[in-house]
């Protein structure tokens, strides 16, 4: 029990220090600092604002399409950001693994928290924009976190994934890069879901990753967000079905993860 | 498990599995998939039926040559390699000191990487911050805490580094690579002082090296590892004894015709080299016999040779120029043997001999064989120098 104790208490000490170096190695000697990590998705929203919403006058349905479109984006960029630092997070410590033994998931769980970090900050600024435009808030708004830890642990399960396959195989990177391009348009951010034909919303909203992001929409920015259950005519209980793929995903990845773990000194 | 056995290693094996055809891109793997029995392996065994075991307390020495696997059974003592077969089991915390500085980041001040590699040896913040003025002060870095490390000079790197992990491990046992006795003079006293330290506090420590006089000083005992098996385990000293006689074993026959590079303008290269020992009247001779194949006509020759034991640098030598001796102009594909009635000076332990040959001045270097040879001495009496002149004629006269 005590050494059970003493493995994690040695994880928490070396996270927060990781996460704590990663921060401050990666805004040093900019002049901005951390605002870049806002700046960044704000950018993107800028653009995305007035080619989607003011020259293709999209019709998200909703009202408040600029906070919905901008939600979208902060969720997707924390995915793609969590995903992709994920994949080299095992092998670009390499020198750290062939001379020390410590948890090596601490190292794929520090970049998934830098990435939970920017997601915070940037949410913020979603939440500023919230109250600009008051938007109302119901009870309902406090299942959030439930739906972003839903969203974490998904992301996280595929870090795991990419990190120890990238160990064996190097081309991972691109071919996740390719994945994460299908990704983009296979998910509701830019596009209303209801311009799909039904049969294809049904199997798209199938995805955690599409679930979470409409589910935040709807209980976030606007009610009439088409959800997982409007697809599939309010049936309750096929939102198990993300869940699950989220749940298998996490618990197949960490122990994947966890078999291969042991040779990534000697294959690194 | 005896109550104060610490360590514990039972029928361990490790290979290493090198593959014949590179598999880390998807491509291959796809390729190979359908060919899986094809697929091979190189396997390499890196340790073979190693079993031992550390006592608390223990001060042990894990001696071998270069290659012969103790680097990777500190590693699998350190849980960062996984044995293949076999098991070990280790009773309380290890802190290995494979390299000094792990983790040690150059953006980072001084300051930044106590605290991170503290955190990498298992450190809260709280636990570096009532070590941290011991360590700035052990250090002798002061002034410098809150620059960036890349500012820093190597030797106040290794300082700093080696600092933290003095000031900061407690652990139960300790796990030291050679690597650590490295740098100046100055550090390497620190470095011994810190040893005797450990050994007067009585942590159990493993220590690696093939340093035999810092074996015979530290270790209480020990194992000999010899092509990733154990030839010879128990005291300290008759470890280190049996790793001498490894080298004694190749006194005769000579060391590496293997690759070397060439370093010089190759218009002449050492091809064979020899070594053994004459006794003359109770005084002992090495006989050193070079072979040279010149390549090119050859204006002057200047031979030279180098002797050091593997604690130092460089020691003594000598060359043609310097005995007064013309070899006269060679020409392009003969050979040459020369030979050199050295006399033995040198104290006990391992020591090495380093050719040279150079083209009319000692600056054009024609050739070059760093750790040509080697050889042993064995004294009846250890000198507390390292050369030991036992020539000398000491005459004395009592008087009332």
């Amino acid at each position: 029990m005590n050494k059970i104790k003493q493995r994690y208490r040695y994880s928490a000490v070396l996270l927060k220090q990781l996460v704590k170096t990663d921060f401050k190695l990666r805004y040093q000697s900019s002049f901005l600092g951390y605002l870049w990590s806002l700046l960044k998705p704000l950018f993107l929203f800028g653009i995305l604002y007035v080619v989607f919403v003011k020259i293709l006058k999209v019709d998200y349905g909703v009202p408040n399409s600029g906070i919905y479109l901008l939600l979208g984006i902060v969720l997707w960029s924390f995915f793609a950001e969590l995903t992709s630092t994920s994949i080299t997070s095992i092998v670009g410590k390499g020198d750290l693994l062939r001379k020390l033994n410590f948890p090596r998931y601490v190292l794929v769980l520090s970049v998934s928290l830098t990435a939970g970090i920017n997601l915070f900050l940037n949410f913020m600024v979603v939440v500023i924009f919230m109250i600009i435009s008051s938007v109302a808030v119901s009870k309902e708004s406090l299942l959030a976190p439930i739906i972003f830890g839903e969203l974490f642990i998904f992301a996280l399960a595929l870090g795991f994934y990419l990190s120890a396959l990238f160990v064996r195989l190097r081309d991972i990177n691109y071919v996740w890069e390719v994945i994460m391009q299908a990704l983009f348009y296979a998910t509701p951010i830019l596009f209303p879901i209801t311009l799909a034909p039904l049969w294809l919303q049904k199997v798209l909203m199938l995805s955690p990753l599409a679930q979470t992001i409409q589910d935040l929409r709807y209980l976030l920015v606007s009610k009439q967000t088409s959800t997982i259950t409007d697809v599939y005519n309010n049936n309750p209980y096929i939102r198990l079905v993300p869940l699950a793929i989220t749940m298998i995903l996490f618990v197949t990845g960490a122990l994947y993860f966890k078999s291969r773990s042991k040779y990534f000194a000697e294959e690194v | 498990m005896q109550e104060d056995t610490i360590i514990s290693i039972r029928n361990l094996s490790k290979d290493f599995k090198l593959p014949h055809q590179k598999m880390n891109s998807v491509k291959n793997a796809f390729t190979n998939a359908f060919s899986l029995g094809n697929r091979t392996f190189e396997v390499q065994h890196a340790l073979k039926d190693i079993d031992f075991e550390i006592k608390k307390g223990d001060f042990f020495g894990i001696v071998g040559r270069n290659g012969s696997g103790k680097s990777t059974l500190l590693k699998i003592l350190a849980g960062i390699y996984q044995p293949t077969k076999g098991s070990i089991s280790v009773k309380g915390k290890v802190v290995p000191f494979i390299e000094l500085g792990v983790g040690f980041n150059p953006e980072l001040t001084g300051r930044e990487n106590v605290y991170l590699n503290g955190a990498l040896l298992g450190f809260s913040e709280k636990e570096v911050d009532t070590k941290y003025k011991n360590i700035v002060e052990f250090a002798e870095l002061e002034r410098f805490m809150d620059q960036k490390l890349k500012n820093y000079s190597s030797g106040m790197q290794v300082r700093l580094a080696f600092s933290v992990a003095t000031q900061l491990a407690e652990s139960d046992i300790l796990l030291i690579d050679e690597v650590l006795a490295v740098g100046d003079a100055s550090f390497q006293k620190k470095c011994f002082e810190y040893f005797k330290k450990l050994r007067e506090a009585k942590k159990t420590v493993v220590f690696v090296s093939h340093d035999m006089s810092a074996v015979e000083q530290y270790c209480t005992n020990g194992i000999l590892v010899e092509q990733g098996a154990i030839v010879q385990k128990g005291k300290a000293a008759k470890v280190a004894d049996e790793y001498k006689k490894l080298f004694i074993n190749q006194y005769n026959t000579v060391t590496s015709k293997t690759k070397r590079p060439i370093i010089g303008n190759g218009n002449a290269l050492f091809e064979d080299v020899s070594l053994k020992t004459i006794q003359k009247k109770s005084r002992e001779y090495i006989i050193l016999k070079v072979d040279i194949r010149f390549i090119n006509d050859f204006e002057k020759p200047i031979f030279g040779f180098s002797i050091k034991p593997e604690n130092l640098l460089q020691l003594a030598g000598t060359n043609t120029l310097v005995n007064d001796i013309e070899i006269g102009k060679q020409h392009a594909n003969t050979k040459l043997t020369i030979e050199c009635k050295i006399p033995n000076i040198f104290n006990n332990g391992i020591h090495y001999v380093d050719l040279n040959l150079a083209q009319d001045k000692t600056s054009v270097v024609a050739d070059r064989w760093a750790e040509a040879a080697s050889f042993v001495v064995k004294r009846k009496q250890t000198a507390p120098y390292p050369i030991v002149l036992d020539e000398t004629i000491i005459n004395f006269k009592e008087q009332e």
